[in-house]
């Protein structure tokens, strides 16, 4: 019982650490506010006009598209905090004190929940003053939420293996912006899919993004879910399956040296 | 608890593949005492407080720390350690206020003594005023007394510090030898590894002198300069010419053979005391008359330059960097 209590207050702790990183390194906070707010408006403004949404003003269809992919990087400073604690040995502190040592993980993947949540306020503040609205039930706009949540966790632990993998933070960033970023772009998130090439279709339909953007679509606008919840639901769940033990078995490989 | 040893480890081993970091270490240290590990780098001095905090596990052997192992017990012995290392080990991105209250909450003080520790050791390191200021603006002296302080925020019965001093200018490192001292008149034990001869031979009442993964020396700091023949006089004559005669009357109050070098009289002498007046009266006695005289104590690079064959601060980087 005291084990449990120690490791919340611990989580806790270090999870407080993560946040305070934020505000207080400029071009996270910028990463954070002024660039997806630039990304909504470049799209809706920009190329909004010359992409074709049956059935859905541009506006509409973006918005949960790109809240999916902000969301799945604001674990970001997950795989950067990690990075940075090995190389400058403050994992040994923490490993030395009596504290939980799953806090490490734990308190950044928890603290990434809460910048997840500042992502969807300050995205969603941002598409209600251009014209999106949510035309579903409070129950499905509650789901979403939870949704994108859980696919934010998600991919904190998979930023956290990220992070845990790279030899620098410099190493960290480049990883995730060069796989992940571009992978994030064949899918449903910002066009159709069938304006896409034919060969290229069939895997923008099969990127779990796609499924994630789709139910997010859902949820927020109310069109027919079709399966699409049920797999992005599936598809989270099974990454967090995956990520988070690979994470703690990387973490114990790369400190046990 | 009392008369135990704050730190004992037996034939304790570790490789990192083919290179040998440990290779069968006894230690041995009183609670309450300084104890010096001593040796160049890539000797195994980081091993080994790897292994006694808790980081690493050993291969073979076995070690205890405040009563605890380090392996059966490695949860109970945190709870009695402080870790501070080489690297400054805080968060750049908290003030140093938040860095000491974070690492008292994860000690689990209780409640609101996070915040009291906190502003306490704040002000006995002179860091008070940067208290509230982010760590990346702290200069490196700054640093090290702030992950000084994280060390001690549990006032841990046992403290393990790498390197303390390494990389830091003269007066920070002199600052933060006042520090170590005042710690250790608290009652700490306290284990210091260093490259630093003068550090061990300031700081430490025992030092083992570690090299290649083996103690091949371990005493007080006297002892070991006893090891390389003790103290000397340096005794310059008015005339050069009467040396002989004066190796003659020396003799006696010498602990070995004196000789002549450089044209001064080398005399080896066991007991510092009282032998420079004996010198001079023998020395009068015999009418031979004096320039100059001095008393040169070794030097621990002396100590270790005699163990090893090689001096303290050179090679062996690789073989840790590699180990790493």
């Amino acid at each position: 019982m005291r084990g449990l209590r120690y490791g919340i207050s611990d989580t806790l702790v270090l999870a407080k650490r993560s946040l305070l990183r934020i505000p207080r390194q400029p071009d996270l906070l910028v990463g954070f506010t002024v660039q997806p707010i630039l990304f909504v408006l470049l799209f809706v403004y920009v190329f909004g006009g010359a992409i074709n949404t049956p059935g859905l003003d541009y506006v509409d269809f973006l918005i949960p598209g790109i809240i999916v992919q902000s969301i799945v990087f604001g674990g970001f400073v997950t795989a950067l905090g990690l990075a940075d604690d090995l190389k400058k040995g403050l994992i040994d502190r923490f490993r030395s004190l009596p504290m939980t040592r799953s806090a490490l993980l734990t308190g950044r993947t928890l603290g990434d929940v809460v910048t997840n949540i500042f992502q969807l306020i300050v995205m969603f503040s941002v598409g209600l003053l251009i014209g999106f609205n949510f035309s579903s039930s409070v129950g499905e706009v509650v789901a979403g939420i939870l949704l994108l949540l859980l696919i934010g966790y998600a991919f904190s632990w998979v930023f956290a293996f990220i992070g845990l993998s790279s030899s620098s933070p410099e190493a960290a960033n480049a990883f995730g912006f060069t796989i992940l970023f571009p992978v994030t772009f064949v899918s449903s998130a910002f066009v159709p899919v069938d304006t896409m090439p034919s060969w290229l279709q069939p895997i923008a339909e099969h990127n779990p993004f796609t499924y994630m953007v789709n139910a997010a679509r859902a949820l927020f606008l109310g069109i027919p879910a079709e399966n699409n919840v049920w797999l992005a639901l599936a598809w989270t769940l099974g990454i967090i399956a995956v990520a988070a033990p690979l994470s703690a078995w990387k973490y114990r490989r790369v400190v046990a040296q | 608890m009392q008369s135990a040893p704050a730190v004992e480890t037996t034939g304790l081993r570790k490789s990192y593949g083919s290179v040998h970091a440990l290779r069968g270490v006894d230690l041995h240290v009183e609670p309450g005492s300084v104890f010096g590990l001593l040796g160049p780098n890539g000797a195994g001095k980081t091993t080994a407080v790897r292994i006694l905090t808790t980081l690493l596990l050993p291969d073979d052997g076995s070690a205890r720390v405040a009563g605890y192992d380090v392996v059966r017990d490695a949860a109970k012995v945190r709870e009695h350690i402080g870790l501070a290392g080489q690297y400054a080990a805080v968060d750049e991105n908290l003030t140093g206020f938040e860095n000491l209250e974070m690492v008292g909450k994860l000690y689990h003080l209780g409640r609101g003594q996070p915040t009291a520790r906190a502003r306490e050791l704040l002000s006995s390191f002179d860091l008070s005023d940067a208290a509230d200021r982010l760590v990346r603006t702290y200069s490196g002296g700054m640093r090290r007394r702030l992950d000084l302080a994280a060390a001690l925020v549990a006032r841990p019965p046992v403290l393990f510090l790498d390197e303390p001093t390494t990389g830091l200018d003269i007066r920070s490192r002199i600052e933060l030898w006042d520090a170590i001292e005042a710690l250790v008149s608290g009652g700490t034990t306290v284990l210091l590894t260093t490259q630093v001869l003068d550090e061990a031979d300031r700081l430490a009442d025992r030092i083992a002198v570690i090299d290649q993964g083996l103690v091949i020396a371990e005493g007080t700091p006297t002892e070991l300069k006893g090891q390389v023949g003790g103290e000397r006089l340096d005794i310059h004559l008015c005339n050069e010419e009467r040396g002989e005669e004066a190796v003659v009357a020396l003799a006696s109050i010498a602990s070995d053979r004196p000789f002549l070098e450089d044209g001064s009289v080398r005399v080896p002498v066991a007991e510092r005391r009282g032998t420079i007046a004996d010198a001079v009266r023998r020395l009068d006695d015999a009418g031979i008359a004096i320039d100059d005289i001095s008393v040169s104590t070794p030097t621990l690079d002396d100590v270790f330059l005699k163990l090893t064959g090689h001096a303290a601060e050179q090679e062996g980087e690789e073989a840790e960097a590699q180990a790493r």
